[in-house]
């Protein structure tokens, strides 16, 4: 991909809006994910990761956000203290994390990206304690992270760097299908887990996949 | 799917307002979350336990007298949020320490751990045991690995008569693992339940098909089978107990024939009519039978058999008053039907 001609650079408001449009898309996704999930967990993905998107998206609209960090704070509380179950914990982290120790910023740029990913990351397998390959949220999120860190390296756009997390992302989602799980209650299925994505992981994927659209949309307009 | 509920989002508060409109003098809501305590307690080791909703009345059911002081509850079969198990420990804590029970799950495993993090924070001691029982998620050798299932039942049970004798927040702890460590189950089941505002059932087994050691939200088991007599049923789930528990002539149980919510009192009865004629067969001695529905995944089919394996110390506590209105023990003398109390 070669250097892009415009360099797009958010504002906390515009960060705001960006996750509005993610938790519209993932709720807008709930049959699809409780399906997915129905086939080896419980079903009940969708429904949570639809409460926890709309109380963070109740809690957004309640102020206006000068800092990036306060908007990731709001999301993943939201979702820590509302939804329950391993994805409350696990999505709320990958947000609280991100920007555990930041300082306050104001732009999100594709580097200060790959620098919350790079904690979110982090922050989940400690939590979690999973590991890549064992059929997890971490299979879609660690390789969308790895491909951001490249395109910061390869001088992308912040758009440029969506591109890329979507891809890796649906690469990883695509890669979940071959593993046995490790956690969850698809753990006790053992070999015949294997041929179904996982319902994180996928999540995941839609969340980089709306990013990148609403950044796209963005990028059309200026 | 037809269910007597309005809005789907809204099953674990209307259920909790209805529990408590039936029993406010002695149960109280914690507020801002779906948690309930006990009003009188004692000076002692809390015991709080919870877990996802949708298993009534586990886990709402298990507060009381003898058994546990608060609980705290999830979406439906979701674990809890930690703010949620947090202000529920908070709410009972007497300054003795706290002590978690609940199913050997990922989410509840990660919401309680995150929850007893900040609560260190406030100075409150807590200790977790996690219920393992069922045989049919793994092997021995890995035990940790098990779910829990209607062993809770006996493991609060254990637990609160231990609390509410004074013992300290490390001996409630000690023999409220030992009692997890002697509390063996396994499932049958015959239909999925479902979650209530879904439109399609979680999974399906064929009209004439069951699951033997399904989990309770339809996690898999041992084994995809025909459906057959429920003596022969009930031969195969005992033989796979037995051997799992390691109980065997001369030792003594307490026995739990469990619903799974819709299998009814007459089926689970002709089962327990078997269990009690293999116990016998094999000479040991079902100290207390107890066939009810506590631990259930809505409409599911089936049952669970769970075996406390007793010793003096936990049949002396078994023994103790236990008072919920889903559950009780050792108030009359039809509250323990075994073979001690008849004789």
């Amino acid at each position: 991909m070669s250097n892009s001609t415009y360099e797009v650079k958010l504002n906390a408001e515009q960060v705001k809006d960006m996750f509005l449009y993610v938790g519209e898309q993932v709720i807008e996704n709930k049959p699809f994910l409780t399906k997915i999930d129905s086939a080896i967990g419980d079903g009940d993905h969708g429904i949570g990761m639809s409460v926890g998107f709309k109380k963070a998206d109740e809690n957004l609209n309640k102020k206006e956000f000068t800092t990036i960090n306060d908007v990731f704070k709001t999301i993943g509380m939201s979702m820590i203290a509302n939804m329950g179950g391993a994805s409350g914990v696990i999505f709320g982290t990958l947000f609280t994390g991100g920007v555990k120790g930041l300082n306050p910023q104001e732009e999100l740029t594709l580097p200060l990206l790959g620098q919350i990913l790079e904690g979110a990351v982090k922050s989940i397998k400690e939590r979690g304690k999973a590991e890549l390959g064992d059929k997890t949220m971490i299979d879609a999120l660690e390789p969308a992270a790895a491909g951001i860190k490249q395109s910061i390296e390869a001088n992308h756009s912040l758009l440029e760097g969506l591109v890329v997390a979507e891809k890796c992302a649906a690469d990883g989602v695509e890669k979940s299908k071959e593993y046995v799980a490790k956690f969850g209650r698809a753990k006790s299925l053992g070999e015949r887990a294997i041929g179904h994505q996982d319902a994180g992981a996928t999540t995941v994927w839609i969340m980089f996949k709306s990013m990148r659209e609403w950044v796209e949309k963005a990028a059309a307009q200026q | 799917m037809k269910k007597i509920i309005n809005q789907p989002e809204c099953v674990v508060e209307e259920t909790i307002e209805g529990f408590l409109a039936a029993y406010k003098r002695t149960y109280q809501k914690v507020e801002n979350v779906n948690g309930l305590i006990r009003r009188n307690r004692k000076d002692k080791v809390a015991i709080v336990t919870g877990g996802g909703s949708g298993h009534e009345p586990l886990f709402l059911g298990l507060i009381g007298e003898g058994l546990a002081d608060g609980v705290t509850l999830g979406n439906v079969f979701a674990a809890p949020p930690p703010t949620n198990v947090f202000e529920v420990a908070k709410a009972v804590d007497s300054g003795k320490g706290v002590l978690f029970i609940y199913g050997n799950y990922s989410g509840d495993i990660l919401n309680f751990g995150m929850a007893e993090e900040l609560l260190e924070m406030e100075d409150i001691q807590t200790r977790t045991v996690l219920v393992t029982d069922d045989v049919a998620s793994a092997p021995v050798e890995r035990k940790g690995d098990r779910r829990g299932i209607a062993g809770d039942i006996f493991v609060v049970k254990i637990a609160g008569a231990a609390a509410e004798r004074g013992l300290s927040l490390e001996e409630v702890t000690q023999v409220t693992q030992k009692a997890n460590d002697h509390t063996f189950s396994i499932g049958v089941a015959l239909a999925p339940g479902s979650i209530p505002g879904a439109t399609e059932l979680p999974y399906t087994l064929g009209d004439d098909e069951i699951e033997i050691g399904m989990g309770i939200h339809g996690e898999p088991g041992m084994e995809r089978t025909k459906m057959m007599f429920a003596d022969v049923l009930t031969d195969k789930l005992m033989e796979t107990l037995l051997a799992e528990s390691h109980i065997e002539s001369g030792d003594e149980v307490a026995v739990l024939v469990n619903g799974l919510g819709s299998t009814t009192l007459m089926e689970l009865l002709i089962v327990n009519r078997r269990v009690a004629q293999m116990l016998e067969e094999k000479g040991i001695k079902a100290y207390d039978m107890d066939v009810n529905s506590y631990c259930t995944t809505q409409e599911m089919a089936g049952f669970s058999i769970t075996f406390l394996k007793l010793d003096d110390e936990l049949k002396d506590l078994y023994n103790a008053p236990a008072d919920s209105p889903y559950y009780k023990k050792g108030l009359s003398s039809t509250s323990i039907g075994g073979s001690v109390y008849v004789k």
